[in-house]
């Protein structure tokens, strides 16, 4: 979707403020969000293209005028709702309605070792043999999908060289929307930053992307 | 509730108020308690493993090595994946992983403008600059007023090369080796990387 999240090339956030020494965490309630997001998400009810999908759904004013943390508590709470596993009035009561099914048993903290060692790999085996090859000048596609993507707005319809190629990975324009993995093969393509931003560019400078394949056509 | 003293003395002022996210917080994991669908042992667990277990100490090792011995560092170029598995350095937001050097010619940074991607085993979760709009807006268009902030120069005919992590493979840079650094030992120079140098945001200045 041409979403607020789709931030690449904008112009007016200003300067990037840093702070020295920070915290992994800065406060306890982000720490305990960030990681009910993982815990919840055990339940298999959304994966993690719904995931980011969730967020970049948010309404453009509500996604720039929340922080990061805040985001993924909004995301959260909609997808736990979307999915049945609370209702809007409970997350209003904080208290769960009478007749409402419980799942059970949570996810236990001997399994969080198991996820967190092992990850999510989105590498998929595939019979299709790869389109295109090291060194293959692309183009990529025009397309406006208002669904979750993961071809930004600044690198569509533009001419850039394939430097990698990652083997076949599970689509996310089509698992966010629950049709399924339908893995592709997935190459990293690195454009000339002027074929990218124009004039305003360093002749010598690059971006590369991660794309997969039906995002790509050849010249 | 009584005053709960506990769970603001980490900021060292017991009558603060909690914050509305706090509250918001606290009642959404109560109600997933009660409803039975979180453990919260199992929120402690992951906290523990991020806040502990994976961060910048990970990849600094790993950068340290690649200065130290070819093989290792050819390994890393060639599978970084496996390489860093090795290592024990592997999971979440590191399941295909690249390392990509810099050298007199090239500059890498690493970016993801459309979240917040970022290689999770080895930099552990990303500050909040890396995930501020003001890098996701600037990192592709502006790489190198980017790098001025950062007190970062580069020579003309060096080529930036800005990462977009659009995918699920993660990136770690392999900083230059600071100057001055032949007779450090292989923990002494683990020392000296940023993380920041392993996002692209720093070079490490003459040991």
């Amino acid at each position: 979707m041409n979403g607020i999240h789709d931030m690449g090339g904008m112009h007016g956030f200003g300067a990037i403020k840093v702070e020295h020494n920070e915290p992994v965490f800065h406060e306890e309630w982000q720490a305990r969000c960030f990681c009910l997001n993982f815990t919840m998400g055990a339940w298999g009810k959304w994966n993690i293209d719904m995931g980011r999908h969730g967020i970049e759904r948010m309404a453009p004013a509500d996604y720039l005028g929340q922080s990061y943390y805040e985001r993924w508590l909004s995301r959260l709470v909609a997808l736990s709702i979307e999915h049945g596993l609370v209702t809007q009035e409970e997350v209003e009561t904080g208290r769960p309605t009478t007749g409402t099914s419980k799942e059970t048993p949570p996810l236990g903290p001997e399994a969080v070792l198991r996820i967190t060692r092992e990850g999510r790999v989105s590498k998929r085996p595939v019979d299709a043999a790869p389109a295109f090859a090291i060194g293959d000048r692309v183009r990529t596609n025009t397309d406006s999908p208002s669904g979750h993507t993961r071809l930004p707005r600044y690198a569509r319809g533009r001419e850039g060289d394939i430097i990698l190629h990652h083997g076949a990975h599970v689509f996310p324009d089509s698992n966010a929307s629950g049709q399924g993995e339908a893995p592709q093969h997935l190459y990293t393509v690195r454009f000339a930053a002027r074929a990218l931003w124009g004039a305003q560019a360093n002749p010598r400078d690059e971006v590369t992307l991660d794309l997969w394949e039906s995002y790509l056509e050849a010249i | 509730m009584a005053k709960d003293s506990d769970h603001h003395s980490h900021h060292g002022d017991h009558s603060e108020v909690p914050s509305e996210q706090a509250l918001r917080v606290k009642a959404l994991e109560t109600l997933l308690v009660d409803k039975g669908l979180v453990d919260p042992a199992a929120v402690d667990a992951f906290v523990d493993y991020f806040q502990d277990e994976i961060g910048p100490k990970n990849g600094a090792k790993v950068v340290a090595r690649a200065w130290v011995d070819p093989a290792f560092k050819a390994a890393l170029l060639d599978n970084a994946t496996s390489t860093l598995a090795n290592m024990g350095f592997a999971g979440l937001q590191g399941e295909n992983m690249v390392a990509v050097e810099n050298t007199d010619t090239v500059h890498n940074m690493v970016v993801c403008t459309l979240c917040s991607c970022y290689p999770w085993p080895v930099l552990g979760i990303p500050p909040t600059w890396y995930k501020s709009f003001e890098y996701r807006s600037r990192a592709v268009i502006d790489p190198r007023g980017v790098l001025k902030e950062f007190g970062v120069g580069l020579a003309d005919d060096v080529t930036v090369r800005v990462w977009d992590s659009t995918a699920e493979i993660r990136y770690l840079v392999i900083p230059k080796r600071p100057a001055g650094s032949d007779n450090l030992s292989e923990d002494q120079l683990a020392d000296l990387v940023t993380r920041d140098s392993m996002i692209g945001t720093d070079v490490l200045a003459a040991a």
